[in-house]
């Protein structure tokens, strides 16, 4: 159970104090995956960043008796000169973890090739994406954050990733950011919209995709077909 | 907390000894991450660690010695260079590689195991290493050759050059961790290197010097340093001026400050 607590997180820049978002609270229990909405800017990323730990709040608290990952898919840890098998290494390090068995798994899963002994730069970002997905998925933990993973790779990339994380870890917390609304609906069973510093939450994706659309001011163009929502 | 052996990231504030060995372990990746980054596979790979500063030191060595450069003792020029620039190396690019080292790994901040403090320590270790293994290195290849006499008092060498690379890295994590609160820190640190450079002691001895002088260089710690590990080596025929007294308050102090600026940006770091 992940217990978040009137977080608030303040920005100083040069024209004054940006307050990002405040009295921000919720659980997130094992099985829960909580979708979160909003416009660029809005905070989401920096939300995941605090939930995961690599930075502080400034005030409220997060407590957690689960492990917590980092923002999944995330490829900026990646030393760029090292190569992907060297990548795998260092995380199987870092965490303590078997690496023969960790490169055996993003070799088969990333697909990358002879291109898993090359140097990461030399990567397309396609294979960049592959590659931080699959090392992503070595080590195993209790709470996954998920930041936009839709927006790279190709239909089967996608399908093999949503079979490692929505079948085969099914029974994990998650929390996932993603501009397409779609894929919120489909995988969460939570959802929240963040505006205005404050985060809203809702039981029902639709009461939470209109509210969305409403505070963006979305409105349908003329000759716009009258389904809620796209199955993209 | 997950028990199970494959789970993830640990509690945020384990007991100590679990703690110090999830930090011994980190710092064990970050340095291998380090030297294959810097070193990479080709050619001699790791070796450069050392190679390069022995390279330095020898063309230092050959510039002094050929240009009889005039240091004010009787002390064999190749001795006196071997001691300053291997001490000079050692200081000097502690905070070279911390300097912006944050900025540059600010990703591997989404490691909750991975703490700033770590990426100082594994780059502090291998500048260590390398400066050692070039130093002791050289010092045998220079008795070998009969350059010089082994060292009067090793125990005295082995101190000297400790309370160097304490001096170093607290001057390493101090310019580190303010350098991400303000690039002046990597701007101006250049040209203070280079000044300090031969101020340090590598390129005098104190008890050459006028009195005046002698009492402006004694306010750098670095001197005192140099001058004892020197006193090591030769003995009485360094005619050594240190003040311990001096040196290890000193590093101290350094200490203090370098943790104070390293812990108030490891509260406010942004991961890149």
């Amino acid at each position: 159970m992940i217990r978040v607590r009137d977080l608030k997180k303040v920005y100083k820049t040069r024209f004054g104090e940006n307050l990002v978002f405040e009295d921000v609270s919720f659980d997130l229990a094992m099985g829960e995956r909580l979708g979160i909405l909003g416009r660029n800017g809005a905070g989401k990323s920096t939300l995941v960043r605090l939930i995961s730990g690599a930075e502080r709040p400034t005030a409220g608290t997060i407590e957690s008796d689960i492990s917590i990952s980092w923002p999944l898919a995330f490829s900026g840890a990646f030393q760029h000169q090292l190569t992907g098998a060297d990548n795998v290494r260092f995380i199987s390090r870092i965490y303590s973890q078997d690496f023969e068995r960790n490169l055996a798994f993003v070799e088969e899963f990333a697909e990358l090739g002879p291109y898993l002994r090359e140097p990461v730069l030399t990567y397309s970002s396609g294979m960049r994406a592959r590659l931080a997905f699959a090392i992503s998925m070595i080590i195993e933990f209790d709470c996954f954050l998920i930041d936009e993973i839709s927006a790279v790779g190709d239909a089967r990339f996608h399908d093999r990733c949503n079979f490692e994380l929505f079948e085969k870890r099914a029974d994990r917390a998650m929390i996932i950011i993603s501009h397409d609304a779609a894929y919120v609906r489909d995988h969460c069973n939570r959802w929240g919209v963040l505006h205005d510093s404050k985060l809203v939450q809702y039981d029902d994706f639709e009461v939470a995709y209109a509210d969305f659309k409403e505070l963006i001011g979305w409105k349908p163009p003329p000759g716009w077909p009258q389904i809620q929502v796209s199955t993209a | 907390m997950a028990t199970a052996p494959s789970s993830g990231a640990p509690a945020p504030r384990p007991p100590l000894w679990p703690a110090l060995r999830i930090q011994l372990r980190v710092v064990d990746a970050l340095l291998r991450r380090e030297m294959l980054t810097r070193y990479g596979r080709h050619n001699i790979g790791f070796l450069w660690l050392f190679v390069e500063p022995m390279i330095f030191t020898i063309g230092v060595t050959i510039l002094w010695t050929a240009t009889k450069s005039v240091h004010g003792s009787d002390l064999p020029i190749a001795a006196f260079a071997l001691t300053g620039y291997s001490s000079v190396l050692l200081w000097r690019n502690m905070p070279g590689r911390c300097i912006g080292a944050l900025q540059n790994n600010l990703a591997l901040m989404y490691h909750r195991n991975i703490q700033v403090f770590d990426i100082y320590i594994a780059r502090l270790l291998l500048e260590f290493g390398g400066a050692t293994i070039s130093f002791a290195a050289l010092t045998v290849l220079f008795i070998s050759i009969e350059w010089m006499e082994p060292p009067e008092d090793f125990l005295k060498v082995a101190l000297g050059w400790i309370l160097i690379t304490w001096f170093g890295s607290a001057l390493a994590i101090g310019l580190g961790a303010l350098s991400h609160m303000s690039e002046l820190v990597d701007k101006l640190w250049h040209p203070a290197s280079y000044l300090l450079f031969p101020l340090s002691g590598a390129a005098f001895i104190v008890a050459a010097l006028p009195q005046f002088a002698q009492d402006i260089v004694l306010w750098i710690p670095t001197v005192h340093g140099i001058e004892f590990v020197r006193e090591g080596f030769f003995g009485s025929r360094a005619r050594a001026t240190y003040d311990l007294g001096y040196l290890i308050p000193f590093n101290m102090v350094l200490t203090l400050i370098a943790l104070i600026a390293l812990r108030y940006v490891s509260r406010r770091v942004v991961p890149g």
